[in-house]
């Protein structure tokens, strides 16, 4: 069993658990994920790491409750466990590879929108750990779904934040707030690293490809088992079939085809779980991000 | 009693047992087993001993099943076999040890695997456990994986007095026999966890959730959790797709996926979370054991299902009872077709798959006559689900996290067929991981090879 140390409510809707587990924790680097369950019949469900520490053996996850097991989950408390906590899965961040001289001479910036704000957390904070400067851009519906304000602010050179309905900060969406820094602020990027919603990173890369700046994507498809054995989160990746938990979960944003991407996810949506989506966003959900319609 | 003939063993009805997913044989009782075992000549050269990969002594435990004994029976068996409930089911007794029996020649083989079975089974219900007698060496041996090779090669290690622990990436051990082999073919609760139990009661300790790679790697096993030697049982990895158009569409699944989520994930029990698509109308494309599987879950799970192969029934790799089986059940064979596209409706999801019949040409390198596409025989077959079931290629995730680890072309590991040492000393493999899908007595064999090699590779004699 892995126990759950901490809990805290990120916005009414997401949660933030630092679970201890030992083994991920000694191996986890920024853009990989884990594996969790919450019980013997749970699904096994695949989630972003937002932080870890090496020593104290503990994993920091943030999610949504929005199918059947991810609700039972946020019920958890401190001092509850999960039944199985797996990873750390996937690559880690190709940035970590480079050579950090080259890195510092890049002009970095990270593209957040929603619950991916919390894998792009630990690549900023690992990036400013070593002198790397990154810029943020976090994007959300409206200032309530807006979450890590705090905790990326101290990592990040510049936090960008943008609200869909301009209720905190900048009003207009992601790509909005890009093309504002861009042509009217006079940034230069050389590389973005978009994670959110699959229909925030299509439009992000749509964007990039015109500006001429490289884009990595943190893909985030219908898994099972998590280890490179099923096959259910094949992905389609420069005309290639690509598997997000063994290849991936980052790949060249301008080579995913997400239209089959997105086409996949739909593949177990349910019309609970729309109704689910409807309840917790209100007027603001518009079926934009791809995950129910 | 016609000594030329197996005693039958009862199953479910077929018209039944395609709408429950309870086990589809019963397996023999105490007389039936008398009876058949009867019928055993116990050659002086056994020749099915031979024939089985981990040489198990067949006339020895029938001899006992003779007088009744399943508990004796087991004693023999279990000198063998980690597995013999398990290898009793899946075995392909047909082309191993039944194969060779001298019964065959005049009339039908002796039915070893039902024999296997009954003394495992009833041996477990006596709640009788495999015996240990050694001394510890104080050596430690990991263990990748808990399927077949590596329950094999941990459970001969124990028995040597090796200090075992086996790491599983999933949360249940078992391996393929877990997230595999359907319930009807291998009970889980019944069969899988008594059987994973007395590898334990060995001695050998089993930490799941714990993928070998990625939560630790091969050389930390080695160097900082101070393991004598590592066996690499990891199995099959990534499924094949056939690259057709439309292979994308929502409603192509791999038989792993289809598998997983109704064995491991007991998508098909309602008190379970995991969702499943059950198709009403299914294609499962492939003719091997894991096709069959898939085509006759997916039958359970209330679908009309054809299965698509491309070669003729004489070539398909499963196993003729499995195939016997999914023909009573009610499971359509479109044989020498091959799909060419899958259809796809205007919301992405799977509408129908058009195949080509196929003619058999020359024989290719498998010595199996190759199919040949019969120009202008394209046709429909109307479906809401697409299991492809061709195959699998190794898990890349141990070769590509351990240095020096040689692999051949297909991703399988390199490894010294005597000794079962791949290219890094210390270092041992089998199974799928090494040959690519086959299997699970292959696996045991390969399991129990390498636990030879390390038992050699560690200086420690087996009484």
């Amino acid at each position: 069993m892995y126990k759950i140390l901490r809990k805290e409510y990120l916005s009414p809707a997401t949660v933030l658990m630092d679970v201890e587990a030992p083994r991920v924790a000694k191996h986890c680097l920024p853009g990989q994920f884990v594996i969790v369950r919450l019980d013997e019949k749970g699904e096994r469900i695949p989630l972003t790491i937002c932080d870890y520490d090496h020593e104290k053996g503990t994993v920091t996850i943030v999610f949504q409750g929005i199918g059947a097991s991810t609700k039972m989950m946020m019920e958890l408390e401190a001092g509850d466990a999960f039944a199985d906590f797996v990873g750390p899965l996937g690559h880690y961040s190709e940035l970590i590879d480079e050579p950090i001289e080259e890195l510092r001479k890049k002009s970095i910036l990270f593209v957040a929108g929603g619950v991916g704000t919390a894998p792009v957390y630990p690549q900023v904070k690992w990036l400013k750990e070593h002198g790397v400067d990154a810029d943020v851009v976090l994007g959300a519906r409206n200032k309530d779904l807006i979450i890590l304000e705090d905790l990326l602010s101290k990592v990040a050179k510049n936090l960008y934040i943008t609200t869909d309905d301009g209720s905190y900060m900048f009003k207009g969406n992601v790509n909005d707030r890009i093309k504002a820094l861009v042509n009217e602020e006079g940034k230069h990027y050389d590389v973005v690293i978009a994670i959110g919603p699959m229909i925030m990173m299509k439009f992000v890369c749509l964007l990039t490809k015109e500006l001429g700046i490289k884009t990595i994507v943190s893909m985030n498809p219908i898994m099972v088992d998590g280890t490179g054995m099923c096959g259910a989160c094949r992905l389609v990746v420069g005309d290639k079939v690509k598997f997000a938990c063994v290849d991936g979960p980052e790949f060249d944003g301008h080579l995913v085809d997400f239209d089959v991407a997105m086409k996949r996810m739909q593949q177990y949506k349910t019309e609970e779980g729309r109704a689910k989506l409807r309840e917790i966003e209100g007027a603001t959900h518009h079926g934009g991000c791809g995950n129910c319609n | 009693m016609d000594v030329l003939k197996k005693v039958p063993v009862r199953e479910q009805e077929p018209l039944v047992r395609a709408h429950n997913f309870e086990e589809v044989c019963f397996g023999y009782n105490l007389e039936e087993a008398k009876a058949e075992a009867s019928r055993c000549l116990t050659c002086k050269n056994p020749r099915c001993v031979e024939g089985c990969p981990v040489n198990v002594d067949i006339p020895g435990f029938i001899e006992k099943l003779k007088d009744g004994d399943a508990a004796a029976a087991y004693g023999v068996l279990s000198k063998y076999s980690a597995l013999p409930a398990v290898c009793g089911r899946v075995c392909p007794q047909e082309t191993q040890c039944e194969a060779k029996c001298i019964r065959g020649i005049k009339g039908e083989a002796v039915s070893i695997g039902k024999l296997e079975r009954f003394a495992a089974d009833t041996a477990r219900e006596m709640g009788i456990k495999p015996e240990k007698n050694c001394t510890p060496t104080g050596k430690r041996v990991a263990v990748v994986g808990s399927g077949p090779s590596g329950l094999t090669c941990a459970g001969e290690l124990a028995k040597a007095g090796v200090d075992e622990t086996v790491f599983e990436a999933l949360h249940e051990a078992g391996g393929v026999l877990v997230y595999g082999s359907p319930e009807f073919r291998l009970p889980k609760e019944k069969v899988v966890k008594p059987e994973v139990e007395n590898v334990k009661s060995l001695g050998v300790k089993i930490e799941t959730d714990v993928i070998t790679g990625k939560s630790v790697t091969i050389d930390q096993l080695l160097d900082e959790e101070g393991f004598d030697a590592v066996f690499i049982g990891s199995g099959a990895g990534l499924p094949k797709f056939m690259n057709i158009p439309g292979e994308q569409a929502n409603g192509v699944f791999s038989a792993n996926e289809y598998l997983t989520r109704s064995n491991l994930m007991k998508a098909f029990r309602e008190d379970y979370d995991t969702p499943i698509v059950a198709g009403k109308k299914v294609a499962v494309v492939g003719g091997g054991n894991v096709a069959m599987d898939a085509a006759r879950t997916a039958l359970r799970l209330g679908a009309d299902v054809t299965i698509v192969y491309r070669r003729s029934e004489a070539e398909l790799p499963a196993r003729a009872e499995e195939v016997h089986h999914a023909k009573e059940e009610g499971i359509k064979f479109e044989l020498l077709t091959n799909p060419t596209e899958i259809l796809v409706d205007e919301n992405g999801w799977v509408k129908g798959i058009r195949c080509i019949r196929m003619e058999l040409g020359e024989p290719d390198a498998s010595g199996r006559r190759s199919p040949v596409e019969v120009k202008g025989s394209e046709f429909d077959i109307d479906v809401d689900t697409v299991i492809m079931s061709l195959g699998t290629s190794p898990n890349p995730l141990i070769a590509s996290t351990t240095d020096n680890l040689e692999v051949n072309r297909r991703g399988g590991i390199v490894i010294n067929e005597e000794t079962g040492m791949s290219s890094r000393p210390g270092v041992f493999a089998g199974g799928d991981a090494v040959t690519g899908a086959a299997t699970v007595i292959l696996a045991m064999g390969a399991g129990k090879k390498a636990a030879a090699g390390i038992l050699d590779y560690l200086g420690i004699k087996k009484d």
